[in-house]
């Protein structure tokens, strides 16, 4: 328990301090929807009634970039190899790797969400349902990638690869995600059940990722 | 009768696989031929869909073996990564570019089909949309081996994504069936498909069974290939260099 | 503080490893016995690392087996966990602090917090417990990495290439701390290019069999 704590207020340290990459998923979040926004206009109506996917397909893409970083650098310090090394359960060693990472991305991309939302002019009734999907979705989106990270550990140049092997998997979670976002907004019935079945991905992510992720980094050591 | 594990030794592999390619190509010669004369000229035109409704021949058994293809690499993953067998982790990686290729088809069959339905090459339809994301877990799960030299390691990566993208496929696919019904709940292609007549099925069962049949010995083929490759590898390899032990000094 | 006594004995029998699907090593036998060290030569590629990281338990082999008894109360009868692999790179994290560094494996070793500032002295890096650990020059920070011996407290030690960037006078400090171990009851195993002068300790050569 202690070394799976070390772990995540390690990554954490390291995720915050200068060079670290928690800043720039935030920095590249809010670019996106700059960029985004520019390229449609200023239709403003049109640009409030695509904020809340455009927020949560940013979000998705701000976690992707930052998946590399979850493993790799780890393994060429060699500190993976102490970690694994010192690991009793690799299982609930990749589980405490994946909540770092959300609590060093997805966190602050939810924290960062509000201002978004306003300069994407996104109505207000709209602004909790968003923070609330994005809430429950976002640590599926870190421990699937955290598996496709643990995937391709070995290798150099790997975010190509990675973001290949998380797309198709991240799509029940963008689905559902935005799914519960838009229903939110417009009072939808759908919107508990779109909710539920966003929390039973995350779910199902939490239970099979770490296995997963574990399996992969075993196949990885030489 | 051998057992399995005796089949798939690589000598034994070789010595059944080889006769056994020229009888699986004259097979899906014979149910492609077939299949293609009751499609095209001994079956109805669809009432709605008039004489498009004959794409439906190649694409609907397309689109059942880009699922089997896949079904397909992830069983004989599950098996290269459990007993370790070389052979499997062989047929899975062999499989999924004849897979990719049938579900490529079938995406490329709907588009066409649906053209006249919807009035544009593409409109989201839930199947078509979840065929496309198979498509997609292919390419991944072939970048797998692309990527890694070291192919025993290569081996148990994609066998580890193709397990979990098998696990996700019923997610991903209730997902999209519910992401349609929010945004577009009419669809050409309802649950069940267009009715279908029953003097449509021999043709539908004739061009499956031509695909099963093409699928097997193009399996058969690129496996033979790429055992053959393996082996030229490691006679080169194997004279560059010795492993080292330890001497005392 | 009373420092651990072991009697380990670290035993590898017919070891073979492979490493993308080449043999690297084979018929590897060895016996290490309580105090004993072993100074592992070879040139470069002949697989030093491969071997050192196998009997560490990182790799795994494609024949053969490791044993370990520690001779203590911690390490149970199969001497799990009872080996530390200090490879060139140093585990350590060039935004993190020394001491940062330094809590981080305590808490992985599970070793107790006095244990931190036995290993930041016994490296002599006390001058520079608050320092980033990328500020530190290349040999300073090969004495942060060393000093997770000290932390994990094992009885088996298979360190790789420790002396490559170090001084004399850092050398001389790395020995003696292989010294001690030995004296403590532990073993070790060195890979090394550097012509090390330690007492008693047996010489071996990596080389390419004439057989394969």
């Amino acid at each position: 328990m202690n070394a799976l704590k070390a772990i995540i207020a390690r990554d954490l340290r390291l995720a915050f301090r200068a060079g670290g990459g928690a800043p720039q998923a935030v920095a590249f979040f809010a670019i996106i929807a700059v960029l985004f926004a520019l390229a449609v206009g200023p239709d403003l109506s049109l640009i409030s009634k695509i904020a809340a996917p455009l927020i949560w397909t940013g979000a998705l893409l701000a976690t992707q970039i930052s998946l590399d970083q979850i493993y790799r650098a780890d393994r060429e310090d060699g500190s993976l190899d102490v970690i694994i090394g010192t690991s009793d359960e690799l299982i609930l060693t990749a589980a405490a790797k994946a909540i770092a990472h959300w609590l060093s991305t997805g966190l602050p991309l939810i924290i960062a969400t509000p201002v978004l939302a306003v300069l994407l002019n996104l109505e207000r009734e709209a602004i909790v349902p968003l923070l609330l999907s994005l809430a429950i979705g976002t640590p599926a989106l870190s421990l699937i990638g955290s598996f496709a990270a643990a995937l391709a550990v070995a290798l150099p140049r790997a975010s190509l690869l990675i973001s290949i092997i998380v797309g198709p998997l991240y799509i029940p979670v963008l689905i559902f995600g935005a799914g519960a976002a838009a229903a939110g907004a417009s009072g939808d019935p759908q919107y508990g059940a779109n909710l539920s079945l966003l929390g039973a991905a995350t779910l199902f992510a939490a239970a099979f990722a770490p296995i997963a992720s574990a399996a992969a980094l075993r196949s990885n050591q030489d | 009768m051998p057992n399995l594990y005796e089949l798939a030794n690589p000598e034994r592999f070789e010595r059944w696989a080889r006769p056994a390619i020229p009888w699986l190509s004259g097979a899906t010669i014979a149910l492609l031929l077939a299949g293609l004369y009751y499609a095209l000229f001994n079956s109805p035109a669809d009432y709605q869909q008039g004489e498009s409704v004959r794409i439906m021949y190649v694409h609907v058994p397309a689109a059942w073996m880009a699922l089997f293809c896949y079904s397909t690499i992830a069983i004989s993953s599950a098996v290269g990564f459990i007993w370790k067998h070389p052979l499997a982790d062989v047929a899975a990686k062999e499989a999924a570019p004849i897979g990719a290729a049938f579900t490529f088809l079938a995406l490329f069959t709907g588009s066409i089909w649906g053209k006249p339905m919807w009035g544009a090459w593409w409109a989201w339809d839930a199947r078509l949309t979840s065929v496309l994301i198979l498509f997609f877990l292919y390419l991944g799960y072939m970048a797998i081996w692309r990527t890694f030299d070291d192919k025993a390691r290569a081996a148990r990566l994609a066998a580890i994504l193709a397990m979990v993208g098998f696990v996700n496929i019923p997610v991903i696919k209730f997902s999209v069936d519910w992401w349609n019904s929010l945004h577009q709940p009419a669809s050409v292609f309802r649950d069940g498909g267009p009715s279908i007549h029953a003097s449509m099925l021999p043709p539908l069962f004739l061009m499956a069974g031509a695909y099963m049949f093409f699928f097997a010995a193009a399996l058969l083929q690129s496996m033979r290939n790429e055992l053959m490759a393996r082996r030229i590898a490691r006679l080169e390899g194997g004279e560059k260099k010795t492993a080292a032990t330890l001497v005392e000094q | 503080m009373i420092a651990r006594r072991w009697s380990a004995r670290f035993c590898a029998k017919g070891l073979a490893v492979s490493r993308g699907g080449a043999r690297i090593v084979s018929d590897i036998s060895l016996d290490i016995g309580p105090g004993d060290a072993v100074i592992l030569t070879g040139p470069n590629g002949s697989g030093k690392t491969t071997l050192l990281r196998a009997l560490a338990g990182l790799l795994r082999p494609d024949a053969g087996e490791t044993s370990l008894v520690a001779g203590d109360d911690e390490h149970g009868e199969d001497g799990r966990g009872g080996v530390i692999y200090c490879g060139p790179q140093n585990a350590a994290k060039a935004a993190l602090t020394v001491d940062e560094n330094l809590r981080f494996w305590a808490a992985l070793y599970g070793a107790p917090g006095a244990r931190i500032k036995q290993a930041r002295t016994a490296f002599r890096l006390d001058p520079y417990a608050d320092r980033l650990a990328g500020a530190l020059s290349t040999g300073l920070f090969r004495r942060l990495g060393l000093s997770r011996l000290i932390i994990a407290e094992k009885p088996v030690w298979l360190v790789d290439e420790p002396t490559a960037s170090l001084d004399a006078g850092s050398i001389e400090i790395f020995l003696g701390h292989i010294a001690d171990h030995r004296a403590r009851g532990g073993a070790a195993v060195i890979a090394t290019h550097d012509a090390l002068e330690i007492d008693g300790a047996r010489r071996l050569r990596l080389s390419q069999s004439a057989s394969s």
